[in-house]
């Protein structure tokens, strides 16, 4: 019985977890497979027909469609750029420095988080309106948007980083007559700087994925996701899943990327010091 | 940074932290004081003109009275959702911190990998298995679990599938994050003092993990409560959630007021849980 015990403590949990997994990519083997359905002779958009390249050959065929993948992947660009800078100067400010305000503003970075998209949409939707902006919704009221709430989030991400920075090592530069720029731009930025770039790709996922915010302050401007919505009421190109296959492979290929070149780069630090 | 401490004096901080403040001051707080006060206007106005404020309290009234039912069934459905979720959650993120091994950083990975994949894509996907000609419904009828002419589409089960299959990388990171701090020698601890798998997982692994399940429960309940996008591609009008509602109000309807109003009671509702349920919970110190 013990042993039965141990085995199953051993191995249950991980087949388990496996399962769930699993259960998690469901959905991307359906996109996958979809994106090489032949949809051409029928309109029922819900079933495989048959094998073809053609939407991988024509992936810019449904009208409109790459025009608003340019449109997701200029706002997620912009988005990015300025919450990262704004969020990483915020991070240092809240783990550097103690000032007065600061426990308010761990609240006002905290409450984007916790509020639901809706009422973040809708709130700015009200705004705008009352501002006389109403007939102006587009490029520009969808940025201020995505840059909000994705503010947040870097500052969360870049945060955790440099809290678990030892501060010995600034220290140490300073002992050895490193100034203040040369210790910040040969030791602390290097440091955090993996921790910026996790921000950054994640301000860019969260954008470039947004729906519901960008539903309330888009106007007449067509992103990647409300391009997906609009479809799905008459039938989705199967093109989007190309898309959508496409965009999973080139962010595990980054991942992955990643984590091979900082491997390389340590082995190749230890063998320099070596 | 201690230069720019030396240049401006003790504003250093400030100029760090000013442009968060200021952005998230004017289109964070400020459209919320926006909401409020179009939740309080005359609903006899129109978006372009604007609404005239006249304290009209009866806009929450009639929202309550008409729309009630919406918040309930968002608030059964996310509920479910977030019990599912975390029973899901736990048995993955469990697996990934204590059995995982040297395979850790890729479990991880594969955890978050899937959801770069546009996640109306993915919503949408879950429409073809669930559709009534598809295995899966096929399947539950062969094995009885499905009456002869039941569905799986358009039913509140698919909404919840939905709001689960959506949420749950929500649960797994901070559960993950709770339970890899967690030293193996308290387990084996327990162990040696005899305690059953079922004693070391309710008097030692749960307790500790706790912070992770606040964390993960309200990241995946606060979301899946204002979605709107599962009740719209998988449900039926008979199964539309609050969102529904607010959004319909707000694009179709051009009812701002009222679309104000109600969304103005989804927050006061869900940050009153939330503060309850934070406050029960014993872990403050997450705010």
């Amino acid at each position: 019985m013990t042993r039965l015990g141990r085995w199953v403590g051993k191995h249950l949990m991980i087949t388990l977890g496996l399962l769930v997994l699993l259960y998690m990519y469901i959905p991307n083997f359906i996109v996958a497979l979809m994106s090489f359905n032949d949809a051409s002779q029928s309109r029922n958009l819900y079933q495989f027909q048959g094998f073809t390249w053609d939407n991988w050959l024509n992936p810019c065929d449904p009208l409109g469609m790459c025009e608003s993948l340019r449109v997701s992947i200029s706002i997620g660009l912009a988005a990015t750029l300025v919450s990262t800078i704004i969020g990483t100067l915020a991070a240092f400010a809240l783990v550097r420095h103690r000032f007065e305000g600061r426990s308010t503003m761990n609240l006002v970075l905290f409450l984007p988080m916790a509020t639901p998209e809706i009422v973040m949409g809708s709130s700015l939707l009200a705004l705008f309106v009352a501002a006389g902006f109403g007939g102006q919704l587009g490029f520009w009221t969808i940025l201020i948007a995505h840059i909000m709430f994705c503010i947040s989030f870097v500052v969360v991400t870049v945060r955790s980083r440099l809290g678990g920075l030892d501060s010995n090592l600034e220290k140490a530069a300073m002992d050895l007559y490193a100034d203040e720029w040369q210790t910040f731009w040969r030791i602390t930025f290097p440091l955090v700087f993996p921790g910026i770039l996790a921000a950054a790709l994640l301000a860019f996922s969260l954008s470039f994925d947004d729906f519901i915010i960008t539903n309330f302050t888009s106007g007449q401007t067509v992103t990647f996701p409300m391009f997906v919505w609009g479809a799905a009421q008459r039938g989705v190109p199967m093109q989007v899943n190309v898309i959508g296959t496409l965009m999973f492979l080139v962010a595990l290929g980054a991942v992955i990327g990643g984590e091979v070149m900082s491997r390389r780069r340590a082995r190749g630090r230890v063998r320099a010091a070596s | 940074m201690a230069s720019l401490q030396r240049v401006f004096g003790k504003n250093a901080a400030y100029l760090l932290i000013g442009p968060a403040a200021i952005w998230l001051a004017l289109f964070f707080l400020f459209p919320m004081l926006s909401l409020l006060t179009t939740s309080l206007s005359d609903p006899a106005g129109n978006p372009i003109t604007g609404y005239d404020l006249t304290w009209r309290i009866q806009n929450y009234l009639e929202a309550l009275g008409d729309y009630w039912p919406y918040l309930l069934r968002s608030l059964l459905y996310a509920g479910i959702a977030t019990v599912l979720c975390l029973v899901l959650g736990y048995v993955l993120a469990y697996a990934i911190a204590f059995k995982a091994g040297r395979w850790k950083t890729v479990m991880l990975v594969l955890v978050i990998a899937p959801f770069f994949t546009s996640f109306l894509v993915r919503t949408l996907s879950w429409k073809l298995i669930l559709a009534d000609n598809g295995w899966l419904v096929e399947t539950l009828k062969a094995l009885w679990i499905l009456p002869e002419d039941g569905r799986l589409l358009a039913t509140p089960i698919a909404v919840v599938a939905g709001l689960t299959y959506n949420f749950l990388p929500f649960m797994i990171l901070p559960l993950y994050t709770s339970l890899e701090k967690i030293d193996p020698k308290l387990n084996e601890a327990a162990a040696d003092l005899y305690a059953s798998p079922f004693q070391r997982f309710a008097k030692v692994i749960w307790p500790l993990s706790l912070p992770g399940v606040v964390g993960g429960t309200l990241l995946t309940f606060i979301p899946a409560t204002g979605d709107y996008i599962n009740a719209e591609l998988l449900g039926s009008p008979n199964t539309q959630m609050v969102g529904n509602k607010i959004q319909a109000l707000f694009t179709t309807a051009s009812d701002y007021p009222h679309a104000s109003a109600l969304s103005v009671i989804l927050m006061v509702m869900i940050v009153a849980m939330v503060l309850y349920y934070v406050r029960k919970a014993g872990t403050e110190d997450l705010l």
